[in-house]
């Protein structure tokens, strides 16, 4: 769907581009196709006029969960919030049970009540109001640590999301209290409308080291890169080390739907950075083959929903 | 035994009888054990299940939900009711609408203690009654402390129902005896509801209150019998919201709070009641509450604002005679 990009690390300006798919199972690479398969068939459906309400996208930071997803246990809790698709599917593999949710479709993952943005399942939950799971994720994780030695609490948030208190309440007692909570920061440089720089003063690496608590950016769209240079951090934190990892990442869609004021310039340096066609220069064959597997799934997966009664 | 004793009695109790609950507030380890004293001992007895937290009321409510989540309880205690306004997403938004919104009964056990109340001259983001704020919340159950009800009782309840729940305690109720109802009323206490009447005698009327105003309304009862012979029955939820209440056959109802006029708890109650009973009244419930006014400090202005054992006896004498 996106234009080929040069292959270039974005942080890196013009240094030589390596290749982002060393190590990289099949099976991740059909999960961030899938997902982005996924959040295209719903703009796709929107477009038909076939789904109530609002959703909000992850197109172009789909690697985030899935690079996560290879450092996490099942036995962690995982946190998400109004851009939760990818991470639901990184998790549970559901796309049906999730469009069903999304559509109030039968097999919906909670009857269709919660939707796009509220959405439990075993220790994946969503809420839609930013920055309110991050002290509910301290209590899992408070719960965690005296009953469960070793797993940890996940939390998803955007760069916007810091400019809610409830996060620096959250921070401070995690760190106070040694709680295993991984707080993802995916740092798409845009709280809805508003650029980072008008909503930020600061940084959110200065934010987190204010808790005493570490930081780690992720400057690139690697997954293999990605989890090697977490692993001793996550590690860490399922010791009791709080950690906020930030993502430096792009959104390619609007907010929501049809809501993107940004300009031709900014769409086009998103588009520039997006993982898609790096992966896709960097082994055609293996790509395609599974890009078109991954977006005929999900068209079967909508055929089968859309047909589906009323949950 | 004083309220507050009672209160940390069955904090203790509780503690004791649930290994999975924990205790969350500012202030609450000894030896300080709370700004009003009522967790005093519980950090001592349970350590590791009871912690003193940052000043953040949000956060507080919000690990308390996330315990609850995990499958643990917990109780916080707000240091005062008042700051209920800071933990009101957490509460309504997280909590409450979790037992729902994910499309199955989802158990949250848990509980927010909250002191309200004037009359102690602490002034207007420290004195107020906030129920009024919390009612009508799906998931949501509040009570109101009474020194008609064991609050074992009342704090067993409210885990047993893996809901959220809010229990208002009236700040001026910590320091009065348990079960003190002098004569000639009788107290009747075998229930959700406590009833205080003239026995053998049949009322004029029902006044539904609190437990924070309920010896205001005492008060009115006694000099509303010696110099008007009116006879009223009182009748004391410790569940406030949603409300449930068995009417005696009356004509006329009052419902007394200490809650600031305009969309009062006791309009809930009205609505009740019309709804049940309105075949059988005289005329709509009276309401009885304090005036539209924050709560001043100074004592001789905070009682003109705070609803008295004087403006309850003189409504209900205008009301029934006019």
């Amino acid at each position: 769907m996106s234009a080929p990009a040069p292959l270039r690390e974005r942080s890196h300006g013009d240094a030589p581009a390596k290749s982002p798919l060393t190590g990289l199972s099949d099976q991740d690479l059909s999960l961030m196709l899938t997902i982005r398969a996924f959040e295209s068939t719903l703009l796709d459906l929107f477009d038909r006029g076939m789904l109530n309400g609002t959703t909000h996208t992850c197109l172009g930071q789909e690697y985030v969960p899935v690079a996560l997803e290879g450092l996490l246990a099942p036995g962690d809790h995982v946190f998400s919030n109004h851009r939760g698709h990818g991470h639901y599917l990184a998790r549970h593999r559901d796309p049906e049970g999730l469009l069903a949710e999304i559509m109030g479709r039968s097999g919906a993952v909670c009857g269709g009540v919660g939707g796009s943005q509220h959405i439990r399942r075993d220790r994946y939950l969503s809420t839609g109001v930013q920055g309110e799971s991050l002290p509910v994720a301290c209590g899992v994780a408070l719960h965690l640590k005296r009953t469960e030695p070793g797993a940890l609490a996940c939390v998803y948030v955007g760069d916007g999301t810091f400019g809610e208190g409830a996060v620096y309440e959250a921070l401070n007692i995690a760190s106070l209290w040694d709680l295993p909570l991984l707080v993802v920061v995916e740092n798409n440089g845009i709280a809805q409308s508003t650029p980072l720089a008008a909503n930020m003063a600061g940084s959110i690496a200065g934010r987190a080291a204010a808790f005493d608590i570490e930081h780690r950016r992720v400057d690139t769209v690697d997954v293999t890169a990605i989890r090697r240079q977490l692993d001793p951090a996550v590690r860490a934190v399922r010791e009791g080390r709080p950690l906020v990892v930030e993502f430096a990442t792009h959104r390619l869609g609007p907010h929501s739907k049809g809501d993107d004021t940004r300009s031709a310039q900014d769409i086009a340096e998103a588009r520039a950075a997006d993982w898609y066609p790096r992966y896709a220069a960097a082994d055609p064959e293996r790509f395609a083959r599974l890009d078109a597997a991954a977006r005929a799934h999900i068209d079967a997966v909508a055929a089968d929903v859309v047909a589906r009664e009323p949950s | 035994m004083r309220v507050a004793e009672n209160l940390n009695a069955a904090l203790h109790g509780l503690m004791e009888r649930e290994p999975g609950l924990y205790l969350l507030g500012e202030d609450v380890v000894d030896p300080y054990g709370g700004a009003f004293k009522i967790t005093r001992g519980l950090s001592e007895r349970f350590p590791g299940r009871v912690l003193s937290t940052p000043i953040s009321e949000n956060a507080i409510t919000g690990v308390a939900a996330g315990l609850a989540l995990a499958g643990d309880s917990a109780i916080v205690e707000m240091m005062f009711g008042d700051f209920t306004a800071l933990a009101f997403d957490q509460l309504v938004n997280f909590a409450a609408k979790s037992v729902t919104m994910y499309g199955e009964r989802l158990p949250m056990r848990m509980v927010v203690r909250c002191p309200v109340g004037g009359g102690r001259g602490y002034g207007p983001t420290h004195s107020q009654s906030l129920q009024k704020h919390f009612v009508g919340v799906p998931g949501l159950a509040l009570y109101e402390a009474s020194p008609f009800r064991d609050h074992a009782d009342v704090l067993a309840e409210m885990l047993e129902r893996a809901e959220p729940c809010v229990l208002f305690e009236d700040k001026v109720l910590y320091t009065r005896p348990m079960y003190e109802v002098e004569p000639p009323f009788a107290l009747r206490a075998d229930g959700g509801t406590a009833e205080v009447s003239l026995p053998g005698v049949r009322p004029d009327c029902v006044v539904v209150a609190g437990g924070g105003v309920a010896h205001r309304v005492l008060d009115a009862m006694r000099s509303l019998l010696v110099e008007e012979e009116i006879v009223c029955t009182l009748l004391v939820p410790s569940r406030i919201y949603p409300v449930e209440l068995e009417l005696p056959d009356v004509r006329q109802v009052f419902v007394v709070e200490e809650g600031t006029a305009g969309g009062t708890w006791g309009a809930e109650v009205a609505h009740v009641v019309h709804q049940r009973h309105w075949a059988r009244l005289d005329g709509p419930v009276t309401l009885v509450h304090s005036a539209d006014s924050v709560i001043p400090t100074a004592a001789h202005l905070e009682r003109e604002v705070l609803v008295s054992a004087r403006d309850v006896h003189r409504t209900i004498r205008e009301k029934l005679r006019g």
